[in-house]
């Protein structure tokens, strides 16, 4: 704990720790990324996420960039979008990335996993229904292969379009010819990814 | 059926053996010719013009065995080795509860048993010389090869701390024990000293890779086991030279000094990292060779090879760690090689080291089986049952202790199953045993070390190896999740790992992937300029492959939703295309699409499925991707129609006609390949052989014969003459500052394929006009089971009704 000296407001770096299971070092660089971020103001806006230089060749950038600014990622059961976030949220959200660590229980593994899932479900599900519609998940799609640049847009199309086909198998099972399949919800998604390690994924090694 | 191919088999196995038997008959290798000719006596005191004869006849048939005695040999035992492993693999079920290598040594052991019964020695070529010179740096070579690279440098921290302290823990412990248990009178054993100890230690506590991998492979255990395990095999060669060698040196000494530990100590660091040094030394200076050998490429492949032998060799000149060497070499040499040389090198590569790795292991196992036999054995049961116990006893505490201190460091923490598959998985083999053969003469109970050495190998080899597979099992060792066959799960894979990377990005950097980055730009900035030889060719090149790539897929992947109900937002398609339900092989393709379009982030790797599964071809798109310019050369000069068409036919290799099964698993392995520049063990087919190729979700809905079943050349031709004379577009350039030039190659891959797209469209759309017809509605989700067979796209009609909207 003798790092902890050098730490500016450290009170709220409890509550952090609290809230998010970051260490208190972790804290401490992630402040300093944000100042550096931020050019040292106390919010961050959207525009300095756009001169990250490095992310310009993420396909999905704009997402993340968008999740960022997600009320619904800051676990505090709020909606819609926000211009400016603080370094709170700006680690509430870092913290979606955390991997599990050793001595947890099944339940918090659990959870955890939830909660990266639900990540993900907010990026796709852009207009906070709570469903993920064709038109969501095509552009998802079409985002993913931006970057190949002239790929045609049916095909991204035809993609989404299986893709919903195939979610509509795995979680409603046998459709009549006239049902419609509204979307893709938060359990459907679920489902869908049942067995997709996305704990091991979606980590990033703070 | 089966039986009938056994019992040929075994009887061929059968007289292999007796052949063998008969022609050691002869003796040691360095028998006295027993030529059975007859040649004019040379008399040295009379200068002949011509031989004169004797008062025999021409001789009609001569034979002269000792001529070709050693080579003949050899390449009988060679072979009897190999009707060994197709005897295996003939019976399935067999492979499966057994691992290849117990069963390689039962052959062993039985023909070694003939061999003693007849009396018969078994041929002198296995001596250690000759292990750890010929049969040794092939299977290192192998590893060293196809290692996947991106897990194992993520995992090096822990891979190294296995292998060093796990080597020095255990021999260290184990050499103390048994020198505790020698104390005991009533053993018999108090001639054994404590360097004596140690040494024999040092030699059972070599986990050795060919064993453990083969079985760990059949388990399919998760990637990180995995790798954790293969590195640590390979490395802790470097340990056990040290060790041996110390020791060794040790027990000659009348008296230990402190000034000999700490040489020690140095020692361990030259050997380890003087192995590495030597290693990337010479796989540098191949990759600057295969910069030059555009003009010869058939000896592209002896290039690499020979290279990879010199690291091993000049190594054991120094007596460094030559496994460390070859397995350096290899790794870093990979990379630029198989940009420079040509597609059929790079092929002739793989199956080369692939092969001569094959028939080492084989004839490694199978000797160790034939020598348990016949060597003149010291059997003593406390010895040995304490070697055992202490054995499994110290590795099983070594991992536990290990991890604890280790799993702090990890991202992915071993969970205690993970533990004790690395515990339980620690077999021992062949360096053990060779090494045991190598001990000096001098020490006085050599054959009970060597009893004891080969006693644990088969212990471990026999019980663990066949145990360790239920085990596993039961207790539920996180396994690599074959299953992706949702393309949901192929897209949000990719979502995720840009996700991530754009988090990364977001954070700066500031955790290990930093230096990974550093190396990267560095890499880019000079490496390659030197390295590789044609820096700069890589739009065109990835354009016509992506081309070729495409072609078949595109016309396939047509419009395949018009009429799903979904929201009601859905738009319906106003184009024309007929409405067919998803084909599973539809999928297959768009994943393919998926995964070739999506954004590269990091550095490739060739997808590592299994040990004795060969990288099948299309994989090697992954590597040629980054740069061919032979296929760029020859496929814009020639005709492009003729010439076409054959290779995209290899490419994807399915005839008109062939049943859909054999679609899946071509696209399915693409989709494996493709998918693992991550490595990520969820999406890798260990095995290679395209295991359960359907689709979970495919089994709701309708298979539809239609499309899929276009004979791909009737397409290719058509579309070759469009595409033919399309101008390969140049993709701008991206600034190079983080991103890797796959992510280049990607770029315009992608803006060619937009062509091919278009060209498919056009193409395919045509197509499906001619052959649209009507036909009753169907639901989409129909369960129905799929069929498996071929049809005639021209007898099948798309059965959704495209009017009904």
């Amino acid at each position: 704990m003798g790092a902890l000296q050098s730490l500016p407001g450290q009170a709220e770096y409890c509550d952090l720790t609290a809230k998010t299971g970051f260490s208190f070092e972790q804290i401490g660089v992630l402040r300093k990324r944000f100042k550096q971020l931020s050019h040292n103001e106390e919010t961050l806006r959207r525009d300095h996420f756009n001169e990250i230089h490095d992310l310009t060749f993420n396909p999905i950038r704009a997402q993340i960039i968008e999740a960022f600014f997600d009320r619904r990622n800051f676990h505090e059961d709020g909606q819609g979008k926000v211009r400016e976030i603080g370094f709170e949220e700006f680690v509430v959200v870092m913290s979606h990335f955390r991997p599990p660590s050793l001595h947890m229980t099944e339940e918090q593994r659990e959870k955890i996993r939830k909660e990266k899932l639900r990540f993900l479900f907010n990026m796709h599900d852009t207009d906070n229904n709570g469903t993920i519609t064709l038109e969501e998940y095509r552009h998802v799609v079409e985002e993913l292969l931006s970057r190949s640049g002239t790929l045609e847009k049916e095909t991204a199309k035809s993609i989404a379009d299986a893709a919903m086909l195939e979610v509509a198998s795995i979680s409603v099972g046998h459709m009549e010819p006239d049902e419609f399949y509204e979307g893709i919800t938060f359990e459907h998604f679920l489902k869908l990814l049942n067995g997709f390690e996305i704990e091991s994924r979606m980590t990033i090694r703070f | 059926m089966d039986l009938i191919v056994i019992g040929r088999a075994g009887t061929l196995l059968f007289i292999c053996t007796i052949l063998n038997l008969l022609l050691c008959s002869g003796g040691e290798i360095h028998s006295t010719t027993t030529a059975a000719t007859i040649w004019p006596p040379v008399k040295p005191d009379r200068p002949q013009a011509y031989p004169e004869k004797e008062k025999s006849n021409l001789p009609l048939f001569t034979m002269n065995y000792s001529r070709i005695q050693i080579p003949f040999e050899i390449a009988l035992w060679m072979l009897l080795a190999s009707f060994a492993k197709i005897g295996f693999n003939v019976y399935h079920k067999i492979t499966i509860w057994v691992p290849e290598s117990c069963l390689l040594i039962s052959i062993g052991l039985i023909v070694g048993g003939i061999m003693h019964a007849v009396k018969e020695e078994p041929p002198a070529v296995f001596t250690s010389s000759i292990f750890f010179l010929y049969m040794l740096p092939p299977i290192v070579l192998d590893s060293g090869y196809f290692m996947p690279t991106r897990p194992f440098f993520e995992n090096i921290g822990t891979v190294l701390f296995f292998a060093v302290v796990g080597t020095l823990w255990n021999s260290i412990g184990i050499g103390i024990f048994l020198f505790a248990i020698c104390q005991i009178p009533a053993f018999g054993l108090q001639d054994i000293d404590l360097p004596e100890n140690l040494l024999f230690s040092a030699i059972i506590s070599a986990v050795d890779p060919v064993a453990v991998l083969n079985v760990f492979e059949d388990v399919a255990v998760n990637e990180q086991l995995y790798i954790v395990v293969f590195g640590e095999c390979l490395f802790s060669d470097a340990v056990t030279v040290v060790l041996y060698n110390m020791f060794s040196f040790v027990v000659e000494l009348p008296v230990t000094e402190p000034v000999d530990v700490a040489f020690g100590v140095l020692r361990f660091f030259v050997v380890g990292l003087g192995g590495m040094g030597v290693g990337i030394l010479f796989g540098f200076v191949a990759a600057f060779n295969t910069r030059f050998t555009f003009k010869v490429r058939e000896i592209e492949p002896l290039i690499i090879l020979m290279y990879s032998y010199l690291a091993y060799l000049v190594a054991e000149l120094f007596a460094i760690s030559s496994v460390m060497a070859i397995v350096t070499c290899a790794l870093t040499m990979k990379y630029y090689v198989e940009e420079n040389v040509s597609q059929h090198s790079c092929t002739t590569i793989r199956r080369v080291v692939k092969m001569l790795s094959s028939i080492s292991e084989t004839l490694l196992f199978f000797f160790l089986g034939v020598v348990t036999i016949t060597t003149k054995h010291e059997w003593n049961w406390s010895y040995i049952l304490f070697t055992l116990l202490f054995a499994f006893l110290w590795r099983s505490v070594g991992v536990l202790v290990l991890t604890q201190i280790i799993n702090p460091f990890r991202t992915i923490p071993f969970n205690k199953k993970d533990q004790f598959g690395l515990a339980y998985g620690g077999l021992r083999g062949a360096i053990s045993f060779a090494l045991a053969f190598t001990l000096p003469d001098n020490i006085g109970r050599r054959q009970l070390f060597i009893t004891a050495t080969i006693a644990i190998i088969l212990f471990t080899v026999f019980i663990q190896g066949i145990s360790i597979r239920p085990l596993i099992e039961v207790i539920n060792v996180r396994r690599t999740n074959r299953d992706t066959e949702t393309i949901n799960v192929e897209i949000h894979s990719r979502l995720m790992e840009h996700t991530v990377a754009g988090i990364e990005d977001l954070c700066g950097h500031w955790n290990h992937f930093y230096w990974k980055d550093k190396f990267m730009k560095f890499n880019n900035r000079i490496l390659r300029k030197i390295l590789i030889r044609d820096s700069r060719a890589e739009s065109s090149i990835v354009a016509l492959y992506k081309k070729l790539e495409l072609q078949n897929a595109m016309e396939i992947l047509d419009t395949v939703s018009g009429d799903i109900r979904f929201a009601p937002s859905i738009i319906s398609h106003q184009s024309t295309k007929p409405h067919k339900k998803l084909l599973a092989a539809d999928l297959k393709n768009m994943r393919e699409i998926l995964s070739k379009n999506m954004y590269k982030i990091r550095e490739r790797t060739v997808a590592y499925r299994g040990k004795h599964a060969l990288p099948n071809d299309s994989q090697t798109r992954e590597i040629l991707i980054r740069r061919h310019a032979s296929i760029r050369r020859s496929l814009q000069s020639g005709s492009f129609q003729s010439m076409d068409v054959p290779r995209s036919c290899k490419y994807f290799s399915l005839p008109a006609g062939k049943s859909l099964d054999s679609r899946f698993s071509v696209v399915r392995q693409n989709d494996h390949e493709t998918k693992s520049e991550f490595a990520y063990p969820s999406q890798r087919s260990r095995f290679g052989k395209p295991t359960h190729s359907t689709s979970r979700a495919m089994m709701p809905m309708h298979r539809l014969g239609t499309l899929k079943e276009v004979p791909s050349t009737d397409v290719l031709n058509e579309q070759s003459s469009s595409t033919g004379q399309r101008v390969f577009r140049t993709h701008s350039s991206y600034s190079d500052s983080r991103v890797p030039h796959s992510h280049h190659l990607n770029s315009s891959f992608d803006n060619s394929s937009a062509d091919n797209l278009r060209n498919g469209h056009g193409e395919a759309d045509a197509e499906q006009e001619a052959r649209r017809q009507p036909s009753s509605p169907l639901p989409a989700w129909a369960a129905e089971p799929r069929d498996n067979t071929a049809r005639n796209p021209l007898l099948r009609r798309p059965q959704w009704n495209p009017s009904k909207k």
